[in-house]
């Protein structure tokens, strides 16, 4: 007969569980609210995400003090997992949300704000990223995962627009694809470790030395398949700039940033002992997919007519810049990685958000897509406030100093000097020039070119007072995001190397 | 105020553009006077305050900003940036002076504005990040001023310029990171100050990598050949304003930032490189000179001189003694005044008659009296006769070279004189021979606004022509510390030999050193 299995309820730490806990009960409180009193306005729903979301924000600083006393803290029989990465990991991901939800609040009605379930799914998919980032268990990062990504197709698919229906589709099926290839390469590492906890896995590869190489591989490529997927990079990217069209450019501005640094922290946690413990192969397929992903999406940005197809392929290059870190494996790479997703998501939030304010319900006679160059011709002229800003995210985004991105830029780079990757650093340097041009044709159109009277009453047609105070929070974060890097950089090396990364 | 007055001259005009936004579009002009004045004013008074015996830096202002990275806010002059900067002021007081565009005056006023923050922030700045970010920033408001008040090729010039630029600054920002990671082994700690990077002794090989990298930064903006592509069409697509800072200030970044950084940082790198180097310049020298001579447009032909020009420049430079570096130094500010001028002197006969080529005009002389005789001036300037500001600057380049390598110093000297050609034939062609184009024979001579513009700028030329002591001693002063830190620092006997030593002057040691 089996024995009874008896567990202390203290020894679980169910307060790990706290910041997912907050989200989830936030989603259900609003989806109660809505069964006792339907039809209330958004701006109620979007509200109490922004409290729960503040709460959930409260409990993972907590918990940031707690790690820097006691260290890593672990919970329920080990899967969950409270380190460095993934307090600053949880800290991007709630804080971009905070950011992204008041984007709802448009002067325009759109479909998905009239219901509130938009907002539940809103939560549990935070709760999913979360759960994603704080736990090393391979089962416990693929449930959080889904839970994710399953919400997220559904939000995409709110939109109510074919072109929307068409990006859920793709994205489900691209994303169902990828949690194949994720089962699959978790499957082999657990049948040749015996375990599906990372550092476990770690231990038990190194005590064999590594005999099952082979293995190794193989699993190690459909898991490197299924970042590639889940992280755009290139040759797995095709989806991004169709789904990025299809859903709204609030949406899109928010899965390039906040979906990614949870797979990113993953990704760290899974590669770097693989590349530290010199899996040859493993670095050398990261370096070309770094430098292809970089490289290639930025040539792609060139020719795009779009500028939300532009800023789709812009934010693959930026996610190939990133993964950088993860082949140089340092502390300051890591630190770096932050650093980067940090200021990125300011100002990509901003340029995003700068589109969403123009989102126009009917195309005019002529116009092929929702945001050509050409929308924005002469927007000097006839705003000159928005085309100042919009012109200042494109600065950002191509690296010229001393706006915010500029700093996570030369921090990645400095970081792959002080690695040895001297010519991966010239690599980044010269791509950020390439991806100059295409942010500057923006500023071309607007600063240089005579405006199109057709567009003159589309522009900020969608703005309202809190879409205006998110970019100007966006905007402030981006200049005056020198003063910002110092504690920025102190903080997250101070996270980073408690961790051991 | 006096500790503080490199950050009030940076940061006014910064001040000053954005509360600009208020200010009505009529009034934007006597604005942006103000402004300039004040700033004009304000780096006169620096120029008083500065002590031209001291060869240090002076006024040195530090601040952290990333001090986790070793980034600190830290500016500082001595006598090489001083004039810049006064020239930068100078140059913007006269340039909104002489304003003639009427298109949107109060963007193009604010962006000036920015402009020179940049400029004289690149010029102060100790610290290579600092530098770095005046230096890329400085790209954004001359993009928009030649894109949206520029010719019809504008767009394309404007983009060319930026990226060209933009480029090379990437690759010397890689150069500064490796320069801050060998600190970091040697020392321990991140450092981007200058002045401490100016204590490492680095590894004659890593110099090589390190001087190439800087030097593709810094050689596109001289420019050099064959770098020099986008300099034409900048020029050519530009208002008379952007011409007249472009020649005047920025082209002077790229070498001021060989003096104050590729020479004292990498001298065994320098020596190394000395003869190539004067090779291009001396290939810019010849090369400029008959393609200008070539031009039918009166624009490019100066153009096309300011990259002859620069060619002695670096020259100069590159002659790696007292003579040559303060020479070239002086001659920055010497091409300064002369090209911006005649820059502005192109921009009065466009006004007027709405084309720059020569074969338009003719016989101005007899018309525009007033016009013909400062055009003059300014080209026998501009061809280095002695007396005037360029001479000066010019011959001491030449001498200082005449002391490395006689034969290539007899080929730039020639060349230089040939040079005169086609200044020469550009003047007789425009201003000499009978008016023959009827449009021509009312234009008006040279205006009140103009003649504001133009007239300091003959002064200075023929008063440092005449009398350069005021400029040159401090200059000198400053150049001599650099050369003996340059001698000390040097470790083949090659570089320990053409680096002259002045040791009796010379008091900065090398501390550290890293292997």
């Amino acid at each position: 007969m089996l024995a009874p299995v008896t567990v202390s309820l203290a020894s679980l730490n169910i307060m790990t569980l706290a910041p997912m806990l907050i989200a989830i009960i936030g989603a259900l409180v609003i989806l109660s609210i809505d069964l006792f009193k339907g039809g209330l306005h958004k701006s109620l729903y979007v509200m109490v995400s922004l409290l729960f979301l503040m709460l959930d924000l409260g409990s993972v600083v907590d918990f940031g003090g707690l790690f820097l006393r006691n260290g890593t803290i672990l919970g329920m029989f080990d899967v969950m997992l409270i380190d460095g990465l993934a307090i600053l990991a949880q800290v991007i991901i709630v804080a971009g949300s905070m950011l992204f939800i008041p984007l709802a609040l448009t002067s325009k009605r759109f479909h998905e704000y009239n219901y509130p379930e938009y907002f539940a799914l809103f939560l549990f998919m935070i709760a999913g990223f979360q759960f994603m980032v704080s736990t090393d268990n391979l089962i416990m990062v693929f449930i959080g995962l889904e839970m994710a990504s399953l919400a997220l197709y559904t939000l995409i698919a709110l939109h109510n627009r074919s072109k929307s229906f068409e990006a859920a589709v793709k994205y489900f099926t691209m994303g169902a694809l990828a949690a194949g290839f994720f089962a699959f390469g978790a499957m082999i590492l657990y049948a040749i470790t015996g375990s599906v906890e990372i550092n476990q896995i770690a231990l038990a590869l190194a005590k064999d030395e590594y005999v099952n190489i082979g293995y190794v591989l193989l699993g190690v490529t459909f898991l490197l398949a299924a970042f590639g997927f889940k992280l755009s990079m290139v040759p797995f990217h095709t989806w991004t700039p169709d789904i990025y069209e299809g859903s709204s450019a609030a949406l899109a501005g928010y899965m390039s940033i906040v979906p990614k640094i949870a797979g990113f922290v993953v990704a760290m946690r899974l590669f770097e002992f693989l590349v530290h413990s010199g899996v040859v192969w493993l670095q050398v397929v990261l370096y070309v997919v770094v430098v292809v992903t970089m490289t290639a999406s930025n040539i792609w940005a060139l020719v795009q007519s779009d500028v939300k197809r532009m800023l789709a392929y812009s934010s693959i290059s930026h996610a190939g810049f990133v993964m950088a870190a993860i082949l140089i494996g340092s502390t300051q790479s890591n630190t770096g990685l932050f650093l980067y997703w940090a200021l990125f998501s300011f100002t990509n939030l901003g340029a995003f958000s700068m589109l969403w304010v123009n989102r126009q319900k009917d195309l005019i006679a002529g116009q092929s897509s929702d945001h050509p160059y050409e929308k924005f011709s002469g927007l000097i002229r006839t705003m000159p406030v928005a085309a100042v800003v919009m012109a200042l995210f494109m600065l950002s985004l191509a690296g010229v100093p001393p706006f915010a991105l500029f700093w996570g830029k030369m921090y990645m780079i400095g970081s792959a000097i002080s690695g040895g990757y001297t010519v991966l650093a010239l690599i980044m340097a010269l791509n950020s020039a390439i991806a100059a041009y295409y942010y500057l044709k923006l500023i071309v159109f607007m600063f240089m070119k005579e405006p199109l009277p057709a567009y003159g009453s589309k522009y900020l047609i969608n703005a309202s007072l809190s879409l205006k105070t998110i970019i100007g929070i966006a905007a402030i974060g981006t200049i005056f995001g020198v003063l910002a890097v110092n504690p920025l950089l102190k903080v997250i090396t101070l996270f980073v190397y408690n961790s051991g990364y | 105020m006096q500790e503080h007055i490199l950050s009030i001259l940076i940061f006014f005009p910064a001040l000053a553009a954005m509360l600009g936004f208020v200010v009505q579009k009529d009034s934007a002009k006597a604005y942006g006077i103000t402004v300039a004045g004040i700033e004009f004013f304000l780096s006169l008074w620096l120029w008083h305050i500065y002590d031209p015996m001291t060869s240090g830096m002076q006024f040195m202002e530090i601040a952290p900003l990333v001090s986790a990275f070793g980034i600190n806010y830290m500016v500082g002059i001595d006598g090489i940036s001083l004039f810049i900067i006064v020239l930068s002021a100078f140059f913007t007081l006269i340039g909104i002076l002489s304003l003639t565009e009427t298109r949107r005056v109060k963007d193009l006023i604010i962006t000036l504005l920015f402009l020179e923050m940049t400029m004289i922030g690149v010029f102060s700045a100790l610290d290579a990040i600092v530098f770095y970010v005046f230096w890329e920033l400085s790209l954004v408001p001359m993009l928009y001023i030649i894109g949206a008040w520029g010719g019809p090729l504008r767009i394309y010039a404007s983009v060319k310029f930026f990226l060209y630029t933009f480029t090379g600054s990437l690759v010397m920002l890689v150069g500064m990171l490796f320069m801050a990671y060998f600190y970091y082994q040697a020392t321990g700690q991140w450092s981007f100050s200058l002045l401490e990077w100016y204590r490492l002794i680095l590894p004659v090989n890593y110099q090589m990598w390190l001087f190439a990298a800087f030097f593709l930064g810094f050689a596109i903006k001289v420019p050099m050949f064959p770098f020099h592509t986008w300099l034409p069409y900048a020029h050519g697509q530009a208002p008379t304003i952007g011409s007249v800072i472009l020649a005047a200030i920025l082209l002077k970044m790229g070498t001021y930032a060989f003096v104050r950084f590729s020479l004292p940082l990498f001298p065994d790198a320098t020596v190394a490189f000395m003869f190539p180097i004067a090779i291009l310049a001396i290939i810019m020298i010849i090369y400029g000179a008959m393609v200008a001579y070539a031009q039918e447009d009166i624009k490019q032909v100066v153009a096309y001189s300011s990259i002859s020009h620069m060619g002695v420049i670096i020259l100069g430079t590159f002659a790696l003694n007292v003579e040559g570096i303060s020479g070239s130094v002086f001659l920055m500010i010497a091409h300064g005044v002369v090209s911006g001028a005649l820059f502005l002197l192109v921009g009065v006969i466009y006004d007027r008659r709405h084309t720059k080529l020569m074969s338009e005009f003719g016989g101005l002389a007899s018309v525009m009296p007033r016009y013909a005789t400062i055009f003059g001036i300014m080209m026998m300037a501009s061809v280095g006769m002695p007396l005037t500001i360029n001479f000066v600057g010019e011959f001491l380049s030449l001498l200082g070279f005449y002391k490395q390598s006689h034969s290539y110093t007899l080929v730039a000297g020639t060349a230089i004189i040939v040079g005169a050609i086609y200044m020469l034939s550009a003047y007789k062609k425009a201003f000499f021979g009978p008016v023959t184009k009827e449009e021509n024979k009312n234009l008006k001579d040279l205006n009140k606004t103009e003649l504001y513009g133009l007239v300091p700028l003959v002064v200075i030329a023929i008063w440092l022509g005449v009398y350069p002591k005021p400029v040159l001693e401090p200059i000198n002063n400053s150049v001599e510390a650099i050369v003996q830190l340059m001698h000390d620092k040097a470790q083949t006997p090659e570089a320990k030999k053409r680096i002259p030593n002045l040791a009796n002057t010379g008091t900065m040691n090398s501390v550290s050193e890293v292997h």
